[in-house]
């Protein structure tokens, strides 16, 4: 019978069928887990006198609560400290692999999957992290979960998993020069609506798909989520191939050879039938940003924040008062007018080794704006080893930029890394909610691109507002894959 | 977990769609390693502001809530939903919620009921009209009764039985071990394990510091 992508691997991991109601019992391949939603459920297993089923399929990092400074001072915030102490004493006790604060593997939990090359086409991967979606973008079924979740996988290496429903999003055509895989979902999310995806498991299909980079492909599908879906994936490909080959866990010799012959499998029949579908022209494409405090407020860059008064819709007309509000815009405003206070490059969306040389690129020879605060926040320490070896790191310095270590920093501003009351902020990350990144903080979301020449301006911009010089090489920012984070490279150190 | 088959409590109005779980609970809460204890983080920025429904007289000690479409969206913490427990919240009825949410809501004992938007809207204006009345929440006729309205509500059929008997999922799926146990003996060899632990050449790092 012809099956989708998502069907297809569903049907690999069914350990036992439901009926009646009863969802089917799936078997999860890989877990990670990290300080914020995994201590609740190691008390858990130890009030049960329960312990972990397979330590060997788990692998825990720390990141969303860690410092990007210091960091190898003692945490300053108490509770911070005993929440990685926690995380620290539970590894060593159920015998788990920890990369912790310090160490060469550690980073967010969505770079390291796919850097040790665990993340892998045709698996099951969840995580106490709604991002985890991101990585579909290898063909995996991949999803966040909840505490209790989390606690049942460690328990049991499977969960009970409800149906979903299948959603193809063809992205036709290429791409404009100055426009990335961030514009791509954000213009899908404004779309479809944050609760467009609700119940759905998302692929992404279509040339312009297809072209995108493992890297921006891992953008695309880490936000999902924003959509409401339950995940997102996009077929496996010699791109896919590429990216794992030789990584540190990718399977070797006739592993490999069985492995890809398998992978080859896992793509969408030609007859199978989704339950909806949408279509996007690539060359319709331009700088996305979010005005609002969703992440389907957005607008192409060259529109103004929208006026509450032209909105029909009584429920949306309210939200984007109140947003606008929240925001502190003015209807009508030209979105290019808004000045921000900081710029943030990070995130398991946007702070991978192409984004920061792509921002690099950018920023190469110049100063940032003065009144703005510029934070660069590699996604992993192995991204931060590979943009030092690469000169990155200096680019940035010479810029006015903060270099930070690894971690979640300002995206969810668990850790000291937030934004003020009523400041104001261009983010690559994936989330723009009241507060998001600091109380009363105000988040726009953008590409890393449109990060970059804001910096330089000190207002949303994008590249067409920058005069770029006849030298500087556009050919690398129309989503052209870029050499991807080489495991085998020698750091010099 | 606790048998849930009705409850009737003061109905909360949340006139907002798009409660996204940062706004039921900020980030900065997250850092506790318990599992309890949670109620003062509730909406905690939204409760700074004297006019918040929560912050009002009559609906202090609700129970059940009553929101817009979208609620629980973002974040997988499962914090969101500690959170309304500890502050006595037992049910929240919503036109549409975030998967994550939902499935968290049913692990935990906390019922996410859909109720249609027509019907939200009848409700919030009699909660709003008399602040106080009690809303009941009957689970097994799935049906929401708050003054004259009777409204059905969905929920799906395995969630449901595993509220009303207070079922414990992970006792559930260990009276199926055998299975998983016979499903490991198949995966293939290709597929990863975290251990023994695999990298590249250890390097130390350098710590950043702050600007001065």
């Amino acid at each position: 019978m012809a099956g989708t992508l998502a069907e297809k691997v569903w049907q690999d991991h069914v350990v036992r069928k439901g009926a009646d109601g009863v969802p089917d019992l799936l078997y999860i391949d890989l877990h990670l887990v990290h300080e914020v939603t995994s201590p609740q459920a190691f008390e858990g297993l130890r009030l049960a006198g329960r312990t972990v089923r397979r330590p060997d399929l788990t692998l825990a990092t720390e990141d969303h609560n860690t410092p990007t400074l210091d960091i190898d001072l003692p945490i300053a915030d108490l509770t911070s400290r005993t929440q990685i102490d926690t995380l620290r004493a539970n590894a060593k006790e159920f015998g788990i692999r920890l990369h912790s604060l310090g160490d060469a593997d550690q980073g967010i939990v969505h770079q390291v999957g796919p850097q040790l090359g665990l993340t892998m086409p045709g698996l099951t991967v969840v995580c106490g992290d709604s991002h985890t979606s991101t990585h579909g973008a290898f063909g995996a079924l991949a999803f966040g979960i909840g505490t209790s979740e989390v606690e049942h996988v460690l328990a049991t290496q499977t969960l009970p998993l409800a149906p979903f429903r299948t959603m193809a999003i063809t992205v036709d055509g290429e791409l404009p020069p100055g426009a990335t895989s961030k514009d791509i979902i954000l213009a899908i999310i404004a779309k479809i609506g944050t609760g467009g995806g609700q119940g759905y498991v998302l692929e992404y299909r279509g040339e312009a798909i297809r072209k995108l980079s493992m890297e921006a492909r891992m953008t695309i599908c880490n936000m999902s989520i924003e959509a409401g879906a339950r995940a997102g994936m996009i077929a496996p490909d010699q791109t896919t191939f590429d990216y794992l080959k030789g990584r540190p866990h990718a399977p070797e010799g006739a592993d490999w050879d069985a492995a890809v012959e398998y992978w080859r499998t896992l793509r969408s029949d030609d007859d199978a039938t989704f339950d909806a579908e949408v279509v996007l022209k690539a060359a319709d494409l331009e700088p996305f940003i979010t005005w609002g405090t969703n992440p389907g407020q957005g607008l192409p860059l060259s529109a103004n924040v929208p006026v509450p008064e032209e909105i029909g819709d009584d429920n949306e007309r309210t939200t984007a008062e109140r947003a606008i509000e929240y925001m502190g815009l003015v209807p009508g405003t030209p979105l290019r007018d808004i000045h921000v206070d900081t710029v943030f490059i990070g995130s398991c969306t946007n702070g991978r080794i192409e984004d920061l040389r792509s921002v690099a690129k950018v920023v190469k020879g110049r100063k940032k704006a003065d009144d703005v605060r510029v934070l660069v926040v590699p996604a992993s320490a192995r991204v931060r080893l590979q943009a030092e070896a690469e000169g990155l790191d200096r680019i940035f310095l010479d810029f006015g930029a903060e270099w930070r270590n690894a971690g979640c920093s300002m995206c969810l501003g668990m850790n000291p890394d937030q934004l003020k009351p009523g400041e104001r902020a261009a983010s690559t990350s994936n989330r723009n909610f009241e507060g998001r990144q600091g109380k009363g903080g105000r988040t726009h979301l953008v590409s890393p691109l449109v990060a970059a020449a804001t910096a330089i301006r000190g207002t949303l911009s994008s590249l067409a507002d920058l005069d770029l010089g006849e030298e500087t090489d556009l050919t690398t920012f129309d989503g052209t894959p870029l050499a991807p984070l080489d495991p085998r490279l020698q750091v010099q150190v | 977990m606790e048998k849930f088959t009705t409850h009737t409590g003061v109905g909360v109005p949340l006139r907002r769609s798009n409660v996204d779980t940062d706004q039921i609970i900020p980030a900065v809460y997250l850092k506790r390693v318990t599992r309890t204890g949670f109620e003062d983080a509730l909406f905690a920025a939204w409760r700074g502001d004297p006019s918040f429904v929560l912050n009002q007289e009559a609906y202090g000690s609700g129970s059940v809530l009553v929101a817009g479409p979208d609620f629980g969206t973002g974040s997988s913490r499962e914090h969101a939903v500690w959170a309304l427990k500890d502050y006595g919240f037992k049910a929240v009825l919503a036109p549409r919620f975030a998967d994550i949410f939902r499935g968290n809501s049913g692990k935990q004992g906390l019922l996410a009921a859909q109720v249609a938007q027509e019907d939200i809207e009848l409700i919030w204006k009699i909660l709003e009209s008399e602040p106080g009345t009690e809303v009941t929440v009957d689970l097994e006729a799935r049906t929401v009764i708050c003054g004259d309205v009777v409204a059905s509500f969905q929920i799906d059929d395995y969630t449901r039985w595993r509220l009303m008997e207070g079922l414990d999922d992970i006792g559930l799926t260990l009276e199926h071990e055998g299975e998983i146990s016979a499903f490991e003996t198949g995966r293939q060899p290709w597929r990863p394990k975290t251990l023994p632990a695999k990298h590249l050449p250890t390097v130390e790092i350098e710590a950043a510091r702050p600007v001065v």
